[in-house]
């Protein structure tokens, strides 16, 4: 009969939670640079310029039909044969960006198509610039309408985030492994910690619809 | 230092490590085709324990890392004393994993469908395992194709974590062949063509299928 054995895993739990304060910077800095490309790319996308649509387009289809432990090898091994070396942490944070990138850009094209052609004709007539019509027109309820979907895919993104231990970087999964290689509790050391994920991804969809109910909080108008 | 140069062989070994990919995909689509179909059942019955359980089955499946849940099978396995085995091990947690998202994506399938069937149905006197058979599940299940296909390109990926326990299939093969060449370029680039080849076509035809549907449905 196994006797489970948590006490190692106590003992090294300070560097679980410098190993989820991680996590949590890693993803969270991935969100907001990956939503940041993904709005880029979306408009991209609404561009008359062909080839950029195609690179985009390229890039979509590339990154969401290939696995993210592979995009991650990729960047942290092959990259160096072009001469750009990344440490664990920035090859970690790249990958991450680019693969929130692909995915937020759907999401966010999504959104754009669905705002009438009449909306954009009114601000045109309005006198409105183009950028003034990108933000306030077409941006700002296409947010609002994606904003479930965003917030789903970030919390995939932090679950996925996980996989950067692989490269050793310094996150959540990676510190279990190392506490796991010195305790050899291994059962207790990951029960933990998929435990610690679990009040995370459940933590970001608490403070997600926080913000929901503060930032759309003015009237939907039809 | 033996370091062989990157050819056509190691391309082969490399594609033809697919085949492992693609077995893995295969066993935990239908496991997990299996599991979903009685997740969404539960989640969706009238009795409120297997609502529950199906519930939280569901939210910790989609709450933790794929990675975590690899883990705790590869090492549960050996508490409940039996051999470790990433073969299997990689199988049962990769099943449990896409029970979990079928059996949600399916519960989405079947709710869906406009309560008026569902009380057509009772109304004449079927209960719920003839009413599922009969008349919600042929139903839903035009509605599941298209999300369900893409969820399969979701599941191929993931095999991919299952290098990491020591499987080898095709991502594993990859790092093998790399620490042989030392040329990660071309290894992991030709690892993620493959890959594309194999999700690409089936990403495509998800999507396709759904403008389809959308057309038929939309009057």
């Amino acid at each position: 009969m196994y006797t489970f054995n948590f006490e190692p895993v106590l003992a090294g739990f300070d560097k679980l939670l410098i190993g989820a304060l991680v996590t949590v910077q890693l993803s969270c800095a991935a969100m907001v640079i990956g939503l940041i490309v993904s709005i880029l790319c979306a408009a991209g996308k609404t561009s008359r310029v062909a080839p950029l649509r195609w690179v985009i387009d390229a890039y979509i289809e590339i990154i969401r039909n290939t696995p993210f432990l592979v995009q991650i090898f990729f960047i942290f091994f092959g990259l160096p044969a072009l001469g750009i070396r990344l440490s664990p942490n920035s090859a970690a944070l790249v990958a991450l960006v680019v693969n929130f990138g692909a995915y937020g850009t759907e999401i966010i094209r999504a959104g754009i198509e669905s705002i009438q052609k009449g909306q954009i004709e009114a601000g045109t007539a309005l006198g409105l610039s183009k950028l003034k019509i990108f933000r306030y027109i077409i941006m700002k309820p296409a947010l609002r309408t994606v904003y479930p979907a965003l917030t789903s895919q970030f919390i995939y993104l932090m679950l996925t985030s996980s996989v950067v231990s692989a490269i050793s970087a310094d996150d959540l999964a990676a510190a279990g492994n190392d506490l796991q290689s010195a305790t050899f509790a291994s059962f207790e050391v990951y029960i933990v910690i998929t435990a610690m994920y679990l009040v995370m991804s459940i933590g970001f969809s608490a403070v997600f619809s926080m913000i929901e109910k503060v930032a759309f909080r003015y009237p939907l108008s039809r | 230092m033996l370091i062989r140069p990157f050819g056509w062989n190691e391309f082969l070994i490399i594609v033809m490590a697919a085949q492992w990919t693609i077995a893995l995909s295969a066993i935990a689509f239908a496991g997990g085709g299996v599991g979903g179909l009685l997740i969404a059942l539960a989640r969706v019955s009238d009795a409120r324990w297997p609502r529950l359980l199906a519930t939280g089955f569901i939210r910790i499946f989609q709450g933790t890392p794929l990675l975590m849940q690899l883990f705790l099978v590869f090492f549960g396995m050996n508490i409940l004393g039996f051999a470790i085995n990433p073969w299997i091990a990689a199988a049962v947690a990769l099943t449990l994993h896409a029970s979990a998202f079928l059996g949600e994506i399916w519960r989405g399938c079947i709710e869906a469908i406009p309560p008026g069937q569902r009380e057509a149905a009772t109304a004449l006197g079927l209960r719920y395992v003839n009413r599922m058979r009969y008349i919600i599940l042929p139903q839903a299940s035009r509605i599941a194709v298209a999300p369900t296909v893409g969820f399969l390109v979701q599941l191929i990926k993931g095999t991919s974590l299952a290098a990491i326990i020591g499987f080898t299939e095709l991502t594993r093969q990859g790092q093998i062949i790399n620490n042989a060449t030392f040329s990660p370029f071309m290894v992991f680039g030709t690892v993620a063509a493959v890959y594309f080849v194999l999700c690409w076509p089936l990403s495509l035809l998800a999507r396709r299928m759904e403008v389809k549907f959308s057309r038929s449905t939309t009057r």
